[in-house]
Order: C-alpha cells, then structure tokens, then sequence
C-alpha cells in the first residue's frame, strides 16, 4: 500500500498525489471524507470533496479556504492517482474516497453506515485491494435495531411526554445525527425547536436539497415561551448547562451508538437513551468487507485490534493502522469520536466560533 | 413479561425516588397478584438459586453469535456486566406471545434448573430466539441471580404501602423472613386485616445514622439523653424464640441456620415469644471480643467444626428487647426496653448470651476518651441511643447514631487498574495500590471509591496513556499518581502479596502534591497492625 498512501503523523498521505485524506493537522491540499471536524479540519489552505458535502464543508471551514467538489462516482486524476468519491452514509455528503494508482485500488471508507437514512445517499460497496475501515463499535455486542424501530419509540416518547405537559429535549450532534432525527420525528404531534448550532446545520441540509420538517430556531422565541408538549433538538453540551432551564419540566434523550450499552447510558444521566447510531455496527462492519472484497483491511478508530484479530481468524489479512495514537478499544469511554475531538483537539478553534456560551447563530455551540 | 421488563427500564432510568414510586405503584395497578408477588420477590433482592452454570451460557452465547471465546471476553469487559453482554451479543430475538412474568419464572426459569444441560441450551436459546432486547436482559438477569435495580426495599414497601391503603411498617414487617411469592402472599401483604405474626418472622432492623465527624456529637444533643455502647465489628442479628424454637437472623435476612450451635443452645433457655436484637461476636469472654477476621472464618461455612468451634467461639451480644413474654416492646422507649433486657438476662447466666456493657459516663467528653480505646477493644467506636426513643423501622434520624473512630489512612500509588462495572462500565474505576519496600512498589489494596466524576474521567484517560502492559482486563501503569487510602481495619494475610489485608479500603482524596516517591512503605502500614499480635 505504501506505493498511494502512507501513514504519517500529519494523517494519511496520499505519496503520488501529494494531497492529505482527512488530515489531522492543517495542510496544504485535503482530501475530505466529510464535514465533521475530526475529519475536516479546520485551516487547510485546499479542500476536495463529494458534491452533496458542499454546504455543509463551507459552513464549517474558512471561507479563506479554496474549495473543490467533486460528484459521486466522478474520477480526478491527481500526479496519476485516479480519485473518486463513493456514498458512505454516514451524514449528508459523506463519501468513501477511492484511489487508484497503477492497477491497485485504495478505499478509504472515512465514517460509514450501511442502514436507511432519509438524509443521505445509502452507502456503496467498492471493491478494492486496501480497505481502510472504520471500527468505531467494532465488538458483537453492537446491533443497531431498525431505523423505523427507534423512531417509533423515540415518537412515543414525545407523544407521551406531551401528553404529560412536559418539553423533550432530544441531543445530537449538530450536523447529521440532529437532521436525521429531524427527518424522522412526526412534526403532527408538536412544534419542533432546535439550538443554533443544529439549525445552522438544517439550513445547510435545506440548501442541499434534503426536506426536513419545519423547526423554529430557540433563540428567536420570546422569553415567556410555552414548552409544554415541545420537541428541542440540541447539541449534547448543551445538558446539565443552563441553558436548558428555560424549557422547565423535561424530559432528556440522547441518540447514539453508546446508548446501546446500560452503563453508558446510565453515566450520561439523560432519562432516556435511543440506539441511533451513523456508524457501522458489527454486522454490517462484516458485511461491508464482504462486499468490498480487499486483499488487506486496515483498521482505525475503535476497537480495531479486536476486529483485525476475528479477521484474521477468519482468513483475511487484516492490520491495525495507528492514526490517532488511541487505537484500542478506548473510545467506548467517550461520548462520540466527533464529540471528544471537538472538545479536546480543536477546541481552540472552536473557541474561537463560539461568541455567547452555547446557543448562538454565529458559533458552534460546541464550545468545551 | 414486557410489563415488568418495562417497569425495571423506568426504575433504571431515573434517579428520582418520586418517579421510581409512581413507576411502582401504577405497576402494581395493573398486574395480577401472582405477578406482583413476583415482581416484589425480585425488588426486594431475592433470587432464584442458580439456574443455569454462567460457563454454560458463555459457551452457548458464543455459538449463537458465531464469534470465538476471546471476543465474547472482550465485549464482556467493555460492557462490565455479564448478563448484558449474554443480552447485546445474540442476534436479537423475535416475540411470539407476551407471558406473564409469572408464566415465564414458574414454567420457563425455574425449571431450568432440573433439565440435563442438552435441554438446557435448547430451553435458553429459544428465550435469546424469543425475546427482544429489553426483556431479554430481564430474563438473563434473573437466569444468573443478577437481577438488580435502583430501588431499596425500603422504596418497594412505600409503594406497596401507598398501593394497599396500609401502613409501610405492616407491610415492611410482612415482607421480613422468608415467603414464596404467590398470589396468595401478595394478598395477605396487602390485606387490611391485622394477622398473627409467623413465628419465624423477624421484626424489621432499625438502623443507625453516623454523626458527622467535622460536627461531632454535640450536634445531635446532649449526652444526658443517650446511653453510650461499643459499636462491635461482628454480624448483626435478630434471635427469635417462638413456638420452642430459635430462628437467628442476619440484617441481610438470612436465616441463619445451624451456623451458631452455640448461641442456638444457649437461646433455649430464653421463654417463648422473646426476640433480641443484638451482635454476633467472635469472643473468648467478656470485653474479649477478637477480630473481625476470626468471625469471618465461621462466615459461610455451612458445617461447622469441632476444632473451628473451640478456635472461634461465638456470643450473641444482645442489646434491644424487641418482644418480651409474646409482647410488642418495639413502641416502648429504649430505656424500658433496656430495662426489662436486662432483668430478662439477668435471669439466664449463659457464656454464650450475654448484654452489651452500657459505657459509663454523662458527657461527651467522658465517653470522647472511652471511644479513644475502641481499636484496644477491637470495637468501630461508639453507638449512641435515645433513651426515649422507640425501635424504629430501618434508618431514621435521630434514633441512633454511630460514632466512628477515624478511619487508618496511608499515601499509596496507583500501579494497576481495570474497568468497572454498571454505571462505570468502558471507564477504569477499579484500582490497585501500592507501597514502597525498598526499591519496589508492593500492592496492598484494591480501592473502587472515592473519586468524583471528573476525576474519575482523568484517571481514566491517564491509565489510557500510560499503560505499561495488559493481562487481560488489568492494566499495568507507570507510577505516577498517588492517593489517600483510608481503611477501617487491617490484618495479616498469607494471601496477598503484602501480606496484609485492609477492611473497606477506598479513596479519601488524589494527592496531586505528592510525588511516587513520597508514597508510604509497607512498614510504615505494618506499624499500624494491633499491637496484640
């Protein structure tokens, strides 16, 4: 593999191309699997990815920045690398990058889900030599249950905290897992309010082309507002802040992945969580090296020694490729990959989005 | 099923007594008797005896995921709670017919027990076929006897006392001993009707409060309305004579049978319908009491020894009345109650059943220096009782009071860790320290407690980036953080590597300030060993 793309300190270093895929230090030339800022990062000077990322790419990076966009499927050649972009399903514009160079393929799959999700392109298998996975929930005992199944009972929840005369607030990561909840709630059983930080993310969806239902900014609401029987998607920083006292008695949910497992959910303390999750889970991690086929499979984020040793079990030639330095099965302590590199990594750039604590049209709202 | 499955996922959810009681009470509301029964019997805390061998349902677990052993381990460690990880790690179930909870524990669990281990696995793997995730880990919650939810007993008796319209204390009393959950129970447990008392029956344990060690017992009165006693480290417990017979029983309502032929036979001699409460003490006589490790090589065993017999006698130590001559004392003052304690023992001069020595003195500072002695007599510190103050039901202010004497502590290094359980699962939580002996940092002591959250996020992330090598689920760390262990007791012991054993260590505090270097040395704990050995 050595002869496209080498692990480096400063991320993965396409050696032909001369260009960076997801790059975890400011560079010159990134290639970027999509908009969540442990993958794009903040300060490169060029930017390439999939056509439907634009918005959101723009939204979050330095409009000082050169931007390109590529559609999916549509091949680039770059110092004789042929690069092309491939649906990944995790969020809105996400993409597999593929890189060929002399007869051999590179797949970089970035974040990936195989299940529906009404917010982006349904992610596609891409036969190569090198896969480069993902295995974030890479243990057996994540099993995603159906999409329709957990928007059934986080619908019932609101109906059911409505019915109480109390506000729901439902937490999410502010571009992706917030819209793909939006998308899925039923906006006939209340009005729908969102933080800053979501919204700026719905109007970039909106821009994109991707129908959500209507949602009312919360800081354009007056003071004396009503939350009884209210839907508040926000940010998950935003718990226990006191930002959230205005809604009064609510009740609180948190969709991820994590909440799969009881201790975490417990160690959250929000009173319910739903298993909603933008990653691969174990079955259809499997599925998806099927169906691509490498001849070698290199492992990041997650518990990536475990999937790579049942690989090898299993007679593929499977590795573990070192790019965070935090490789072992670590991350079920975090919230989210997304979440805690925000928070530690970058938070400085964060910081300096941010203007009034959590809620602003102007920043992240994601500030540390 | 999926009501009470249902009911443990709101009780689960909530930290809040209020919700967890309306989440008890509409429950009762809306299930048959035989279920509530059921539904009480698991709350409460008690179990099914073993069901299944957990080896079984790992191995069974592993060929229905079609994933190795290892991985099975792995996902187990990461989870931190083995009927869970049986839960997440099968392909989930699909549900045929809703079953009542008592269908599923009378005619598919407790049967479980008496199949050969071929029908066994035909008989689990239908239920991990047949269920969905939230029932699914109830039901393997209950198969491995690890059924637990953040309610106390004490929270059950409210709503079932809310739900029948009768007094918490009847009902608590009702669902002291042992009972068979079954339609029948739950109706005389919530039967308004006053009913004969079983005669094994043990009264409900009134518990102490500890006073606040800043504040000190100037802050809950004057010594002249208390009577001071040595707070003994032995097995509290309730003796029962009724109906010719003796029933001892631990604060964990064990039934204590055939543990204490001693003290058994010496509570012949009490008169029928009299219940003490008091402690069971390893002894060699009066004031003599040894320590608690003595007692705890009696703890379990089933048969007990001649020669065991003689190395360790026992005494029950009696201190409270609770019924004299068939008669209710528990609404009566201590100081009758102490009374008629003593004239009633008085009477029975037997080695093996004695009272607690009321200390003398009449103020706090008098019994400040006895409690100053309490290691010497192998006792915690002090209990101080209302004089006029009634047996109560379970912990209530202002009663009794326990006055510790300050816990050992000692500087120690973190060398070791291990992730949690439950609430901490994923996180390391669980640690082992060390000493100093010469060059080397000996472990002494595992500690879970003590730390808060974010301090606990810190450690975590430390030992994430200063492993130095895995066994299994233990990591091994560079020795660099060092924290104050406190301790209530300490002992020798040929098992651990430091040769010394420590009752309740846990975290008083992270001593930012101190190097590895400035960590304690395992003389330094010996010195403290009693100086009786």
């Amino acid at each position: 593999m050595k002869d496209i793309l080498e692990s480096t300190s400063q991320g993965l270093y396409c050696v032909p191309g001369d260009f960076y895929v997801d790059p975890q230090v400011p560079v010159e030339r990134a290639v970027v699997t999509h908009a969540h800022s442990d993958h794009a990062r903040w300060g490169c000077r060029r930017y390439l990815g999939a056509q439907p990322c634009e918005q959101l790419l723009r939204l979050r990076m330095s409009p000082d920045a050169e931007f390109r966009f590529l559609p999916y499927g549509e091949t680039l050649t770059v110092g004789g690398v042929q690069l092309s972009f491939h649906p990944a399903g995790h969020i809105l514009g996400s993409a597999q990058v593929r890189l060929e160079y002399r007869g051999q393929v590179a797949l970089i799959t970035g974040d990936y889900k195989l299940g529906t999700d009404p917010t982006c392109e349904p992610w596609e298998p891409v036969r190569c030599h090198w896969m480069i996975s993902e295995s974030t929930f890479g243990l057996p005992i994540y099993r995603w249950p159906t999409q329709a199944t957990v928007f059934d009972s986080i619908n019932q929840w609101w109906r059911a905290c409505r019915d109480e005369g109390k506000c729901c607030l439902l937490y999410g990561y502010a571009i992706g897992k917030s819209q793909r909840l939006l998308a899925g709630l039923d906006p006939t059983i209340g009005k729908i309010y969102c933080h800053g930080a979501v919204e700026k993310g719905n109007d970039a969806y909106r821009r994109s082309g991707i129908t959500l239902p209507e949602t009312i900014y919360v800081g354009s609401v007056p003071a004396k507002q009503d939350w009884r029987g209210a839907m508040v998607v926000a940010v998950p920083s935003v718990h226990g802040a006191p930002w959230v006292k205005k809604f009064g008695r609510c009740s609180t949910a948190m969709a991820s992945g994590w909440m799969a497992v009881r201790g975490a959910r417990r160690r959250r303390s929000v009173d319910r969580g739903f298993v909603l999750s933008d990653h691969v889970d174990w079955p259809s991690l499997l599925t998806a090296i099927d169906a691509c086929n490498p001849e070698t499979v290199w492992l990041t984020h997650g518990y990536t020694a475990s999937v790579a040793r049942y690989l090898v079990e299993q007679g593929r030639d499977a590795k573990v490729l070192d790019l965070r330095g935090r490789n072992e099965g670590d991350e079920d302590a975090t919230d989210d990959v997304t979440d805690d590199i925000i928070n530690n990594v970058v938070g400085d750039v964060t910081n300096a989005f941010a203007t009034d604590g959590n809620d602003s049209l102007s920043g992240d709202g994601k500030s540390p | 099923m999926m009501r009470f499955a249902a009911l443990f996922d709101a009780i689960d959810r909530t930290t809040k007594t209020n919700e967890k009681l309306s989440a008890l009470i509409s429950y009762y509301l809306e299930a048959n008797q035989s279920d509530a029964a059921w539904a009480t019997y698991f709350l409460c805390g008690y179990k099914l005896r073993q069901l299944v061998p957990t080896k079984l349902l790992r191995v069974w677990a592993v060929e229905e995921a079609n994933v190795p052993s290892w991985l099975f381990d792995e996902s187990y460690h990461s989870v931190g709670d083995l009927a869970e990880t049986l839960t997440l790690i099968v392909p989930p179930g699909e549900m045929l017919d809703d079953l009542s909870l008592t269908h599923w524990v009378e005619q598919r669990l407790i049967p479980l027990r008496a199949m050969e281990e071929v029908e066994q696995r035909d008989a689990v793997v239908s239920i991990w076929k047949q269920s969905p995730v939230q029932m699914r880990l109830v039901i393997l919650k209950l198969i491995t006897g690890a059924f637990r939810v953040g309610v106390s007993k004490s929270i059950v008796t409210r709503a079932i006392a809310e739900y029948a319209g009768v007094a918490s204390d009847v009902i608590s009393h009702r669902l002291m001993g042992t009972w068979k959950p079954s339609s029948l129970f739950f109706e005389s447990l919530i039967s308004k009707e006053v009913q004969d008392t079983i005669a094994s029956q043990p009264y409900p344990f009134c518990l102490a409060h500890p006073i606040d060690h800043e504040l000190g017992p100037e802050s809950i009165g004057e010594a002249k309305d208390y009577a001071a006693e040595w707070k003994w480290d032995g097995i509290r417990g309730q003796l029962i004579r009724r109906d010719a017979k003796v029933f001892i029983w631990s604060r964990g309502e064990d039934l204590m049978e055939n543990r204490w032929p001693e003290i058994e036979s010496a509570a012949q001699l009490l008169p029928d319908g009299t219940v003490l409460d008091g402690e069971i003490l390893a002894s060699l006589g009066e004031n003599q009491v040894l320590p608690f490790a003595n007692l705890q090589k009696r703890i379990g065993r089933k048969v007990v020894s001649n020669k065991l017999l003689k190395e360790v006698p026992v005494i029950f130590q009696a201190f409270d009345l609770l019924q004299d001559a068939g008669e209710d004392m528990r609404s009566r003052p201590f100081s009758e109650r102490r009374q008629r304690l003593d004239r009633l023992l008085s009477t029975i001069d037997h080695p093996n059943l004695c009272r607690t020595q009321l200390l003398p003195g009449t103020s706090w500072e008098e019994w400040s220096k006895i409690r100053d002695q309490s290691r010497e007599m192998n006792a915690e510190g002090l209990m101080l009782k209302r004089w006029d103050a009634s047996y109560e039901v379970g912990r209530v202010r202002g009663v009794w009071w326990k006055w510790k004497v300050s816990p050992y502590t000692i500087d120690a290094v973190l060398i070791y860790a291990q992730k949690g359980h439950g609430k901490r699962s994923g996180l390391y939580t669980d640690y082992t320290f060390a000493l100093w002996e010469g060059e080397t940092l000996v472990p002494f002591a595992k500690a879970y407690s003590g730390l808060d959250n974010a301090e606990i996020k810190r450690v975590d992330q430390f030992i994430r980036q200063n492993t130095r090598e895995s066994f299994g689920p233990v990591r091994s760390v560079a020795p660099a953080l060092v924290m104050e262990i406190a301790f209530e007791g300490l002992q020798r012991s040929p098992r651990h590597k430091s040769g010394i054993a420590t009752r309740f260590p846990r975290i008083v505090r992270w001593r930012h300030d101190k190097k590895p270097e400035d960590a304690n040395t395992l003389a330094q704990l010996l010195d403290l060993l009693p100086k009786s050995e």
